[in-house]
């Protein structure tokens, strides 16, 4: 049946199948699919590699839609009253020219996607539709039903076909190859049909490999967010920084077990969804008078943690969220995919009741740190782009804010992934990495007993659920490191069985492995951060802290651990900080203003 | 609710296999998934199965239970309390492993559609309601599960005669978008091979997204072409309206199937 049992560690790495383009992309998400356009814009050799099939990654998954300052049905919003909004929701520790780049560009990446054919909800003068979002100051988000992410991947995936551009599915890299000055020459992986090895060499590598939500217990996030592209660039030398930001969505399923934490998306409450708790008082008016429901992400997951914490929980420890008094047309309509997963996964009709939620993983805002306009990382000729970087979201990202940021930041970083290529020579591989990484990669096989990656793999979310999650402490975080770092060492000794082809037990070891690298960047981060911010809790520091916010931690790698230091935040520029002069965005003010105008001329 | 259900399910690769037998508890709203995730983890961890979402947004996880072509996320397993669970890999393409076939035949098709081609670049000015019969289309997750289904792929060597119905709904998807220029009619009926389909409707059946890929898609299309080349009139009134590259009058059509 299954051929080549236990496979030598002795490889020949000159047998490995090579392949030589100008530009790889790591990843067929949103981020890799616009980069890989950019890149083929030209004379360019591109590939782009995926785990796993072209339209599958987790990019199709996002729901609510893509934010962008089109004001069509606002006219009032403009790219200012965007970036007012962004930097506050992540507070302050963004990186100010990351956003001004993405709210000046987004809009005109959601009318190109237009041109290619996606088919966006209309407005009742025919343009593109926007919905409320939390902390949005305008209805903003374009979309098409609450199945916003398909749109986008199936536009730029079809585009991408059309382009000349190698487009290689099930393909998994588990290491960056530099060449002896330390640059960028290539990425080492294996086919998953059959494990056979393959290198790609290139001039310069983009990485758009998502995030590393997989490393928590309870997560909306697809199989593939393991952060293989953050742990392998930051071991190659790639500083990470934010790392202590995982956002927390205020809305995962709780029941039935199965499904625990699969996205309720926040078009839920955008459509007027409101949340109760168990005594059927909407606590949200409490905890924020202003924005109630539709505040941010942050805010709205700590309020339902409260409410169980006062014992005012639904009995899956959540909340009701409640759409049923909308019309049920309207609700199938709007929400079609969530009303087709209540009903078929938990036998409930959202149009007639109300239904259980509680907050779920659901995004890095850190990651690899990058240079703004390009995506440039400090190893030379790595970029990197949307999820896997950072930079936009500061302490909290806004819904929406990452669909957007994948189409600028993916397409900048395809662009200058390309110029690089142009102006650079092929670095040379050197064979001893490619060795080193052959038989690291083989090893488990030739282990006739250890450790059970499933296992482990359980264990590590367990230990980011319960030392790293939404609540933390000095205490917690510390006995989160001490059990991380024997994870750590037991993971040298996973073991599996079978054949190389098709196996996914053999797989869950590099993810176990980039997630146990990640994680303790995640918990140092949260240990250097000594203050509460967006969707970092400390309840031994409950308070947000202005010294604290001057700061952003960015991670090396130095000798096999994880070193933390502090950069500060970069300065806004007069004319941007101008804009928070006053307690109300632009756009908002611009209204208030004319309508104080119109109220004298009468 | 600890009873526990019998899987048996596919081992092998394309030089043969069987099926094996695993012993699952049942808990309570536990899809086919999480019962293939809990082999894995306790008896099998090289047992290969496609997923990503777990949450029938992907389309990945297609594979035949009991005989019906299903996605596994979204098959809940009480339904088959007191029976043996068969799953099996899709029938219609080449396996790889265990659950995991080989797919690729409609990545390859795919790229041969002529692609979306709009009069003017966007902002377009667009109503809701000339959009609505396209948006259906689009909620189409790539599952193949329809392509698994169709007899002409299943029993006539895979997408060589016939793109499938799936690809049939994305040629719908671009030919009945309100701004596309393009003319695949020639396209539908000498490459895509059209023709074939003989609308049994199976495909319907077994699409998780409920896409109505005969009578919104297939159908239109097949008027489309047999217009194009059956109406001299309606040809000349098309070619005045938007030229058309390359239509044969009389050139054999399909028209029988739209009975
Ligand atoms: C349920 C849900 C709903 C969401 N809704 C919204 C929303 O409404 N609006 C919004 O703005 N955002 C939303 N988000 C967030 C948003 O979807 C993601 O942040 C975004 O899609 C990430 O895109 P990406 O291109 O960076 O990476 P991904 O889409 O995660 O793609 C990563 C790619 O990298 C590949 N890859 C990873 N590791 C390797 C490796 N080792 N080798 C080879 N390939 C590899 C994968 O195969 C994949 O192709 C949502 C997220 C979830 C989970
Ligand atoms: S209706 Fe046509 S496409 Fe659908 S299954 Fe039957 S023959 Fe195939
Ligand atoms: S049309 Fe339906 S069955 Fe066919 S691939 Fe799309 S979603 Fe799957
Ligand atoms: S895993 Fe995505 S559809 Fe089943």
């Amino acid at each position: 049946m299954t051929t080549n049992k236990k496979s030598s560690s002795n490889v020949n790495v000159e047998t490995i199948e090579r392949h030589q383009y100008d530009v790889v992309i790591v990843g067929a998400g949103g981020a890799g699919l616009r980069a890989a356009i950019a890149a083929a814009d030209g004379q360019a050799k591109v590939a782009v590699i995926s785990k796993s099939l072209l339209g599958k990654a987790h990019t199709v998954m996002a729901e609510g839609g893509v934010a962008a300052s089109l004001g069509n049905v606002d006219a009032d919003d403009s790219w200012d009253t965007h970036f007012y909004d962004t930097m506050k929701s992540g507070h302050f520790i963004n990186n100010y020219e990351v956003v001004e780049l993405y709210t000046k560009e987004v809009a005109d990446r959601v009318l190109e996607l237009e041109s290619w054919g996606a088919v966006f909800d209309r407005t009742p003068v025919g343009k593109i539709m926007q919905r409320p979002f939390g902390a949005h100051s305008f209805r903003r988000l374009a979309h098409i039903g609450d199945r916003t992410g398909k749109e986008l991947i199936r536009t730029l995936q079809y585009q991408v076909i059309h382009h000349s551009v190698d487009v290689f599915q099930e393909v998994t890299t588990t290491r960056l190859l530099l060449d002896k000055e330390g640059r960028t020459a290539g990425v080492f992986g294996y086919y998953r049909e059959d494990g056979r090895f393959v290198i790609f060499q290139a001039k310069s590598v983009v990485l758009a490999t998502g995030g590393f939500g997989k490393a928590y217990k309870v997560t909306s996030n697809s199989w593939e967010s393991t952060g293989d592209g953050a742990a392998m660039a930051f071991q190659a030398g790639a500083e990470l920084m934010d790392m202590e930001m995982v956002q927390f969505h205020p809305t995962g399923m709780v029941w039935p077990p199965g499904v625990r934490g699969l996205l309720v998306t926040e078009g839920v409450r955008g459509e007027g969804g409101l949340l109760y708790n168990s005594q059927h008082e909407r606590f949200m008016l409490r905890y924020d008078p202003v924005l109630h429901e539709l505040s941010s992400r942050d805010v709205v997951a700590r309020s339902i943690y409260k409410e169980n914490l006062a014992g005012r929980g639904t009995p899956h420890g959540g909340a009701w969220l409640d759409i049923s008094h909308l019309p049920a047309a309207v609700v199938k309509s709007k929400l079609p995919g969530m009303y087709e997963q209540f009903l078929s996964l938990a036998d409930v009709d959202i149009t007639k009741e109300a239904f259980e939620v509680a907050p779920t993983t659901h995004y890095a805002m850190g990651g690899i740190r990058v240079e703004a306009a390009t995506g440039a990382t400090n190893i030379p000729g790595l970029f990197a782009a949307g999820e896997v970087a950072c930079g936009l979201h500061g302490a909290n990202r806004l819904g929406g804010n990452s669909l957007g940021d994948i189409l600028v930041f993916g397409r900048r970083a395809g662009m200058a992934a390309r110029a690089y290529a142009d102006d650079h020579d092929q670095g040379d591989l050197m064979s001893g990495q490619m060795e080193d990484e052959a038989q690291r990669v083989l090893a488990p096989f030739s282990r006739t007993q250890g450790e059970r990656p499933y296992q482990l793999m359980a264990e590590l979310q367990e230990i980011m659920t319960n030392y790293a999650g939404m609540v933390r402490s000095r205490d917690t975080l510390e006995t989160g490191l001490e059990q991380l770092k024997t994870l750590q060492e037991r993971s040298t000794r996973m073991v599996i069985s079978g054949s190389r082809a098709y196996n996914p037990g053999w797989h869950t070891i590099f993810d176990v492995q980039s997630m146990l690298v990640l994680g303790e960047a995640v918990i140092r981060g949260a240990l250097a951060r000594e203050e509460s911010r967006g969707a970092h809790w400390r309840t031994d520091f409950p308070e947000e802290l202005p010294e604290m916010g001057a700061w952003n931690f960015v991670h090396t790698f130095q000798e096999g651990t994880v070193v933390v230091r502090a950069d500060p935040v970069p300065a806004m520029p007069d004319r941007l900080a101008r804009l928070f002069e006053s307690n109300q965005s632009p756009g908002i003010l611009r209204k208030q203003q004319r309508a104080a105008r119109r109220g004298g001329d009468s | 609710m600890s009873e526990e259900m019998v899987l048996s399910i596919y081992r092998g690769d394309a030089n043969g296999g069987q099926e094996e037998e695993y012993r699952v508890p049942l808990e309570t709203g536990m899809v086919v998934l999480d019962a293939l995730h809990y082999v894995q983890a306790e008896a099998a961890p090289d047992l290969a199965v496609r997923w990503n979402c777990k949450a029938a947004h992907c389309g990945s996880c297609s594979a035949e239970v009991n005989g019906r072509p299903r996605l596994l996320c979204k098959t809940r397993l009480d339904q088959y309390v007191g029976q043996v669970v068969h799953i099996r890999p899709m029938h219609a393409f080449p396996i790889i492993k265990d659950l995991v076939t080989d797919v690729s035949s409609n990545y390859r098709v795919a790229k041969q559609i002529p692609a979306f081609q709009p009069r003017t670049p966007a902002p377009f000015t667009m109503y809701q309601r000339d959009v609505d019969r396209v948006q259906e289309f689009h909620r189409c997750i790539e599952c193949f599960l329809c392509q698994d289904t169709c007899h002409v792929l299943r029993n006539h060597g895979g997408t060589d005669q016939y793109f499938g119905p799936r690809m049939m709904a994305k040629v719908a998807e671009w030919e009945m978008h309100p701004m596309d220029v393009a003319d695949r009619r020639q396209f539908l009926k000498d490459v895509a091979g059209l023709p074939m389909c003989n609308v049994t409707r199976c495909c319907v059946d077994v699409c998780p997204e409920h896409i109505v890929i005969t009578d919104n898609a297939i159908i239109p299309l097949k008027e489309r072409v047999a217009d194009q080349y059956w109406d001299p009139i309606r040809a000349l009134f098309r070619r005045f309206h938007r030229p058309a590259e390359g239509a044969v009058p009389g050139a054999g059509s399909d028209v029988s199937s739209r009975a």
